[in-house]
């Protein structure tokens, strides 16, 4: 009596989609949390240099590349951390769907909660601190672009360190130096644009890096989980 | 299907080694598990019997050694071993923030299994009332019950159960251990690790004892 199935790629994706869209939304802290630090961090920056637009406005895109990065790596914990701690991750490497798919969508949903209230809240920000009027469509196209990479590269180190006690400092030190071609990359496209140039070359590299995670990370996680739960 | 053996074992490990923090948990291990059988793996705490489940099931590597399912390696054929598996560990996999029957709607439809009739299923396992309450306001042992209604849906042959009956009450242990006669009759198997006596009669339960090496 052995059984085989075919089963449902898309199905076992919305499935998961959903449960963590739930349980993120039963769970508002981890939302708030990473939201909320993004705005201090970048409204604290006024505060500490002085009010004038034309420092203000040089150092902007840095200040809101360098928060939304750091606000990505707060949340990126909660990613599998629960689920490992509760059995939940077991449960999935053992599902008969590929373990890619179901990373794929947890990292899309991750996404969603983190980096796509992100992308509405920097405009917002960038009005504090007088951003170019030329670079709000580089911000936002960046920011679009650059936020799911972060979150791709950051779920393979978070894949790796979930069975680690203290991994915090290890996942930081894993992830940031893959953040930084995203960081000089965006901030660049934002400076340029604010001298009226075409930034469409940046943000090509950008691109590339996202759909480049975008194939390679779930793959890359679904080893390194693999390895962690062993 | 095979035809090498006239019964075809459900899964089988061969020369089996697992080796734990530079301990040798157990060295050379050759299992053959057939349908109909229920196997219990005994053994002081530490011996590795969590170890031995979760290598069966796929979920660790075996330092050295080889599993099967229906004669084909288990990590080839990851999808199909999968579908015919079902594998409880020592922690329930519940989410604290969804309700009973949302984690158990979650898990039979992880498992392609029908996740309409699990309001249902929860009545087998006295959950009946519970069906919305979060499972953070919910016990330990009703959290391993919502993980354990799988087994009333479930459809594969193999069974692993690391301590099913951990924070079970008498009635439920009885309850299970029917559910396990009828499964093994239906032509799968169990594996499971308990510290309790299985009130089963002892012709149908195979043990498999570890012992500790030096």
């Amino acid at each position: 009596m052995v059984i085989n199935n075919t089963l449902s790629y898309r199905s076992a994706f919305t499935l998961i989609i959903k449960r963590d869209l739930t349980i993120a939304f039963r769970h508002r802290d981890d939302i708030l949390n990473p939201i909320i630090f993004f705005i201090i961090v970048v409204t604290l920056f006024p505060l500490g240099i002085g009010p004038e637009s034309s420092t203000l406005s040089r150092i902007a895109p840095g200040i809101i590349w360098v928060a939304a990065l750091l606000s990505t790596l707060l949340s990126l914990d909660r990613l599998f951390k629960s689920d490992h701690n509760d059995g939940s991750l077991e449960q999935m490497l053992l599902s008969p769907h590929p373990v890619f798919i179901l990373m794929l969508a947890k990292i899309v949903a991750h996404w969603l909660v983190t980096g796509l209230p992100l992308i509405f809240i920097a405009p917002v920000l960038a009005v504090l601190l007088h951003l170019n009027e030329n670079s709000y469509g580089a911000l936002m196209l960046t920011l679009l672009l650059g936020t799911p990479v972060l979150s791709l590269l950051g779920a393979i180190g978070v894949a790796l360190t979930v069975g680690i006690q203290k991994g915090g400092v290890l996942l930081s030190l894993l992830v940031l130096p893959l953040y930084i071609p995203v960081l000089i990359f965006a901030t660049s496209a934002i400076d340029t644009s604010a001298m009226n140039l075409s930034y469409s070359g940046q943000l090509a590299i950008i691109a590339a890096l996202f759909f480049g995670s975008l194939t390679l990370a779930p793959f890359a996680v679904s080893a390194a989980l693999k390895v962690s739960t062993n | 299907m095979s035809i090498t053996n006239s019964i075809p074992s459900l899964i089988s490990a061969n020369n089996l080694t697992c080796i734990r923090e530079d301990r040798i948990l157990f060295e050379s291990l050759d299992i053959e598990i057939n349908a109909g059988d229920i196997v219990q793996i005994e053994g002081p705490n530490g011996v590795g019997k969590t170890s031995l489940l979760r290598i069966l099931a796929g979920l660790s590597e075996p330092f050295e050694g080889k599993v099967y399912f229906d004669n084909k390696l288990i990590n080839r054929n990851r999808e199909l071993f999968h579908q015919n598996l079902l594998y409880l560990g020592h922690l329930p996999g519940v989410k604290g923030e969804m309700s009973a029957q949302e984690n158990l709607a979650f898990n039979l439809a992880l498992h392609g299994l029908d996740f309409e009739t699990a309001e249902q299923t929860l009545q087998e396992v006295n959950l009946l009332g519970f069906e919305d309450a979060l499972a953070s306001h919910l016990s330990a042992g009703q959290h391993r019950r919502i993980a354990l209604a799988r087994l009333w849906q479930s459809k594969a042959p193999i069974w692993i159960l690391d301590e099913p009956f951990t924070a079970i009450d008498k009635l439920g242990v009885k309850k299970l251990e029917k559910l396990f006669l009828q499964h093994v009759k239906q032509g799968g198997c169990v594996i499971l690790t308990t510290h309790q006596d299985l009130s089963l009669p002892d012709e149908q339960v195979k043990k498999i004892v570890l012992t500790y090496q030096f």
